[in-house]
């Protein structure tokens, strides 16, 4: 799983870079946005160009945040279906306190950050405390917000969508962090790209190089042995749950900055595409494997498929029909992966 | 349930072991009862430095009852525990474990899917580097595994394969090198060889046997006889949930132990199991099977004493 061993056994052939690669969770991701991208780059006019992907990099950013988040939560064995309304939850939250209440954006951005983190716990919280499935609380928490989100925002503003955002005042501030663009090579990247990858590497390097993904792993591999040798198995999954709340408040500060607007569905539906993709990058959904840059993988495969069936010319529904097909591709590949994981010792 | 609030496993102590024959737990008249459940009762043995106490008994007998309140998982309502002579109350496991009393579950607490050197340093994982920067020390991770194992004489080829790979008795045994290596002076070790092969039993008796040479105490649960008499220095035996007495090993054989603990159905699968183990020609199981009838005569002699018996 990490890297080479202090002292090799002479029983063990040399295993060369290709079979350790092999035993990746994320290698299947790998090979399968590669060929994703050859296929729509050889295929269609525009999507290896700079401004082709300066698109489906952009999609798949946001997706991949929460997908390498919600990785982190399924490797630690649970679901959190309120990931993708909490996207909404937060951009609105900003939204109704500034343009509606004139509240500073900064305190805004806090608030709903600190709101966020206070429903990631409360799921983290009833999961541990009530027994039942992360899948049940939290599509509780899923359905609360949605209703708060449409009827809350309705009642307050009269409308189901921030207007006059860009009005408000130090709008610009945040804006530069969240919403902005540079250039690279005449490709207009947008500044969610480089929030991915700092999020993937953090994630990355908590799951493989701390004791917090050591516990990570145990959690959801198996949390009553877990438990029994002191793992902090409470606030471990605790903190998994606010993560991937705080990954959506992120995520919904980048899309209201972007677009400078936010509606009261936004985020709906998303929950299990971060599902499907951090599937796609290896995670088990019975959790205890998986991996954080595999999730990123899933979500760029996301990103390609997404921009490169409308790039084809095809009607972009079927890209419903291709993200169930990979899915099912993809949990099949895993398991070969895995299996393979297993024998190659 | 008692879920660990330190940022910190507590560090555990790793002074040398006492010398050997130390006592380092006694119990006297320990016993435990669930409301007007009497689960255990007056069990007085000890746990000595380099020694290997057996507990002996059959399903329900009270052995699980019985570690548990030595493991810290429940706290005893009779008698006294001491450890190093001042009486003690376990709270929880942690604070068995701070002590020096580590138990070795027939789970094993291991997480399958997860590397061997991940496994064993689970929950105590040593770090290098400060603030963000803080890692897991995974170089000495690993070598401290195949270290350790090795001195316990299990030689793992790749410490990197996931710990579900293998067998039962070697995950018992990296079980067990992971309690010795975090400091453990007591050793409990919850049925180890009741789900493992007579080879893998073999495996397993070894390293209860190498543990005690290293100064370990050792409480080896089980209730096979035959696993215990080899290696124990000291045999407890509980039924129904009632101590029948702790019998040093000068003062028993194996077939009183064994009568002892059987009832009369058990002989017979007993002799059964042992004409199977050993070859229905040999020796010893002719020997056994005339045996059977002595022993189901010396059953009657009663080493029950009369009264409380739990419904």
């Amino acid at each position: 799983m990490a890297t080479a061993t202090a002292q090799p056994d002479e029983r063990l052939a040399t295993t060369g870079p290709v079979a350790r690669l092999l035993k990746r969770p994320e290698i299947g991701a790998l090979i399968a946005a590669l060929v994703v991208f050859l296929f729509f780059a050889l295929t269609t006019e525009t999507f290896a160009t700079p401004a082709g992907a300066s698109t489906w990099l952009q999609t798949s950013s946001t997706i991949g945040i929460m997908a390498v988040a919600v990785s982190l939560l399924m490797i630690g064995g649970e679901f959190d279906l309120s990931a993708g309304v909490m996207t909404g939850f937060t951009g609105l939250t900003v939204g109704v306190l500034t343009t509606h209440w004139g509240l500073n954006i900064w305190v805004a951005i806090l608030v709903a950050l600190v709101l966020a983190l206070a429903v990631g716990a409360l799921n983290g919280f009833m999961v541990m405390r009530t027994g039942l499935p992360s899948f049940i609380v939290t599509l509780g928490t899923f359905f609360v917000l949605q209703g708060i989100d449409l009827a809350l925002v309705k009642l307050i503003i009269g409308q189901v969508a921030i207007q006059g955002m860009s009005n408000v005042p130090f709008y610009d501030q945040p804006q530069k962090i969240f919403g902005s663009t540079f250039s690279v090579g005449g490709a207009t990247i947008h500044v969610s790209v480089i929030w991915w990858i700092v999020v993937t590497i953090i994630a990355s390097w908590i799951l493989m190089r701390t004791r917090a993904g050591n516990w990570i792993f145990a959690v959801g591999g198996a949390q009553g042995a877990s438990r029994q040798v002191g793992v902090p198995v409470f606030r471990t999954k605790i903190g998994l749950f606010m993560t991937t709340a705080g990954a959506g408040w992120l995520v919904g500060m980048l899309v209201l900055f972007r677009t400078s607007t936010v509606q009261s569905n936004t985020g709906i539906g998303q929950e299990f595409i971060y599902i499907i993709c951090a599937v796609v990058g290896g995670c088990l959904l019975t959790g205890g494997y998986g991996s954080a840059i595999g999730a990123a993988l899933g979500a760029l495969i996301y990103g390609m498929v997404n921009q490169g069936i409308p790039y084809s010319g095809w009607d972009s529904n079927w890209l419903k029909a291709v993200l169930g097909v990979m899915l099912l591709g993809a949990c099949l590949i895993n398991n070969w992966v895995r299996k393979r994981a297993e024998n190659a010792r | 349930m008692n879920h660990a609030s330190k940022d910190e496993p507590t560090s555990v102590s790793t002074t040398e072991p006492p010398p050997p024959g130390t006592p380092i737990i006694e119990v006297q008249d320990l016993g435990k009862h669930y409301g007007n459940i009497n689960a255990l009762s007056g069990v007085s043995t000890t746990v000595n430095a380099g020694e290997v106490t057996c507990v002996l008994g059959d399903n329900g007998a009270g052995k699980s009852t019985f570690i548990k309140i030595l493991a810290g998982a429940h706290e005893h309502s009779e008698g006294t525990m001491l450890v190093d002579g001042i009486a003690r109350q376990f709270s929880s496991p942690r604070a068995a474990l701070n002590l020096g009393i580590a138990t070795v579950y027939q789970d094993l607490a291991v997480v399958p899917l997860m590397p061997v050197w991940r496994n064993f340093f689970l929950g105590s994982e040593p770090t290098k580097g400060v603030g963000p920067l803080r890692r897991l020390d995974i170089d000495r991770m690993k070598r401290t595994t195949k270290q350790e194992l090795s001195d316990m004489g299990i030689d793992l080829r790749d410490v990197d394969q996931p710990i579900g790979t293998l067998s039962g008795g070697e995950r018992q045994c990296v079980a067990i090198a992971r309690a010795v290596y975090f400091g453990a002076r007591v050793l409990i070790l919850d049925e180890p060889t009741a789900a493992l092969g007579v080879k893998q039993s073999g495996v397993v008796l070894k390293y209860i046997a190498k543990a005690r040479e290293r100064g370990l105490g050792v409480v080896f649960i089980t209730h096979n006889p035959h696993h215990a008499y080899p290696v124990g220095d000291r045999f407890v035996l509980l039924r129904r949930g009632r101590s029948m007495g702790a019998f040093p090993k000068s003062e028993m054989t194996l077939d009183e132990l064994t009568a002892m603990m059987a009832g009369g159905a058990e002989l017979e699968a007993l002799s059964h199991e042992l004409s199977r183990d050993l070859g229905a020609d040999s020796a010893i199981a002719q020997q056994m099977v005339a045996d059977v009838a002595e022993i189901e005569s010396a059953m009657d002699t009663p080493a029950e004493p009369e009264g409380r018996t739990r419904g």
